[in-house]
């Protein structure tokens, strides 16, 4: 074992595995933040992390043509009261292909509010491709809140590539998620969001997209379950100013007495542009339940499986 | 093994509000290990009998006894658990889980691939390409169709209920499908009640059930129900055989 990882407490290690699969330091190139301080930090012979020079997040440099990389930025706020707010650019070299494993875990025992805000700008070039995975997961026994903000902004140049699947499946009291994308020529952008809420949880997703190349394309998928008091919204704003092609999909199931709102705006500024909304929140289907029930299932373990399958 | 006692179930119509009989004082029994064949009109109450058996919907009166046990007030799933399983005539799709999941809650335990195999490869499905398929729309009604059966039969209930397990299937699995139901009846482990239309089917039946405007029309042993049923013309085809609308 590394001294880095018998450094962290038993709460920041079990949230490391949670939002990023970890059990200890990963492979290749990695930066992990707990309460605002960088505790490990390591990059590859392709891939640079260094420190912003005002000190508020890093830097990660991809060379052009890295292949098959990996990049872990996890973050965990462990301590009740503490906000925290991060500024983190990738810039993703020329026909770089990796994936980056970014998650914000809220470990809040106390009374105090623990926040954290966290934004990310990916620059990515010609021809490159990047999966971004994000999770947010927020515990803890104490009455102080947990809030997460997370910001994403996408610059993709020519033929470029991005995947990004957010996941925030439990214990997140406040979580305002805007993400923001531009597009050149034959650029792709692929959003898939899936989200919990419960209790009095609050959750907001906003998505703004500019399609300006041509021949650029976006599918923006969220699927989501509100529980309990919940609420959620969904704004998704796509303009297509070129020949270019838009989809975007909300599928929400809505249970107890939660309420979710979905409110698209699509907006073609040229005649080949292809714009395509759909929005869909239901309970779940009847027939569903039925069916679960007629294989052995009681009714709330049916509910649970589906509701378990929806969100897979 | 199972006893429907004078069943009948109404619907309130809420458009002329009052209430209408699909089913009237049906009874039925079916014995142990016995391959029963349910047949008739569309329309007929035969689905609706189906559910009843299974719980998804209650009888306005009448008792259903399964194995001797009174189940006329148990739940879908109390049920299931007792041993009755069915194929849903329009099987229900969902977002999400896959074919696997769905065989591991029917079976309620993890299966691995080969053992998955077993039961897809009989209604001709390919286990390497569909357990990791969701149960959405992006499968096929014939697809589907067939995944409900293996689910059943991967279940190995006392009482299995197909509603229509041959609808939507191409002609060269059907033969195959005939093949797996006549295996069914041979094994003798557990009753079988099949709703179907399929002269093959009613061919492998030992009894067979004529359901009509919500009542039993016929019932019988095959050898003495299929001969009169073949030798029956639907009315309809009188009427077309006598004038078609442009001779008219
Ligand atoms: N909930 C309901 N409300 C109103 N009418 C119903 C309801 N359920 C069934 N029915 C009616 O009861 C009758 C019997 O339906 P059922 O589905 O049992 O027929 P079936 O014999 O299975 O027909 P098919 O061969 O077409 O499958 C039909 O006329 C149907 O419209
Ligand atoms: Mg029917």
């Amino acid at each position: 074992m590394s001294n880095a990882q018998t450094a962290y407490s038993e709460d920041v290690q079990d949230m490391l595995k949670v939002i990023a699969d970890l059990t200890g330091p990963p492979a290749g190139a990695y930066n992990i933040r707990v309460d605002g301080k960088s505790v490990g930090r390591q990059s590859s012979s392709n891939i640079e992390i260094k420190s912003k020079e005002n000190g508020q997040g890093i830097e990660i440099y991809v060379r052009p043509g890295t292949k098959g990389e990996f990049v872990h930025i996890p973050v965990v706020v462990d301590q009740s009261g503490f906000s925290d707010i991060v500024y983190n650019d990738f810039y993703i070299g020329e026909g770089a292909d990796v994936d980056i494993v970014a998650g914000c875990g809220i470990h809040n025992d106390g009374t105090h509010l623990s926040q954290h805000d966290g934004i990310h700008t990916f620059h990515v070039e010609k021809n490159a491709k990047v999966r971004y995975t994000e999770k947010h997961y927020g515990e803890g026994n104490g009455s102080g809140e947990r809030v997460l903000n997370p910001v994403t902004v996408v610059h993709l140049e020519e033929n470029s590539y991005l995947e990004m699947e957010t996941v925030q499946i439990e214990g997140v009291d406040s979580t305002k998620r805007v993400t923001n994308g531009d597009l050149k020529d034959g650029a792709r952008l692929v959003i898939k969001e899936k989200l919990m809420t419960s209790g009095k949880q609050r959750a907001t997703t906003e998505f703004n997209v500019e399609l300006n190349g041509v021949g650029c394309s976006a599918n923006v998928m969220s699927r989501s379950v509100a529980k309990g008091e919940s609420f959620q919204a969904f704004y998704s704003k796509i303009d297509g100013n070129n020949v270019c092609a838009g989809h975007s999909e909300c599928d929400a199931i809505i249970m107890d007495n939660a309420c979710v709102k979905a409110v698209p705006e699509i907006t073609a500024n040229h005649v080949d542009a292809s714009l395509i909304h759909e929005a869909a929140i239901g309970k779940i289907a009847g027939e569903q339940i039925t069916k679960l029930m007629t294989l052995g299932l009681s009714q709330s373990e049916a509910e649970k499986e589906i509701v378990k399958g929806f969100l897979k | 093994m199972l006893e429907l006692k004078n069943i009948s179930f109404s619907v309130t119509d809420d458009a002329k509000h009052k209430s209408k009989e699909i089913l009237k004082n049906v009874s039925l029994t079916v014995d142990e290990d016995s391959f029963v064949v349910i047949t008739g009109p569309n329309g007929g109450g035969k689905s609706t009998l189906a559910k009843i058996i299974m719980g998804i919907e209650k009888p306005t009166s009448g008792r259903i006894l399964f194995q001797g046990q009174d189940i006329t007030e148990l739940d879908i799933h109390e049920r299931a658990n007792l041993g009755i399983g069915f194929t849903f005539q329009q099987p229900v799709r969902f977002k999400g889980l896959t074919v696997k999941d769905l065989l591991r809650l029917a079976t309620k335990k993890d299966m691995r691939t080969d053992e998955l195999c077993v039961y897809l490869s009989e209604v001709g499905l390919c286990a390497a390409d569909y357990i990791n398929r969701e149960i959405n729309a992006s499968l096929s009604g014939g697809e589907l169709k067939r995944i409900e059966i293996a689910m059943l039969r991967a279940r190995g209930v006392e009482l299995s209920v197909f509603d229509e397990p041959e609808a939507g299937i191409d002609l060269w699995s059907f033969q195959n499908l005939i093949r797996v139901f006549e295996r069914i009846r041979d094994e003798k482990h557990g009753s079988v009640i099949i709703i179907s239309h399929q002269e093959r089917i009613l061919e492998i039946a030992d009894k067979i059930v004529v359901i009509s405007g919500g009542e039993i029309a016929k019932t019988g042993k095959k050898e003495e129900i299929l001969p009169q049923l073949l030798s029956e013309s639907p009315a309809c085809c009188e009427f077309y055989k006598a004038k078609t609308p442009r001779e008219a």
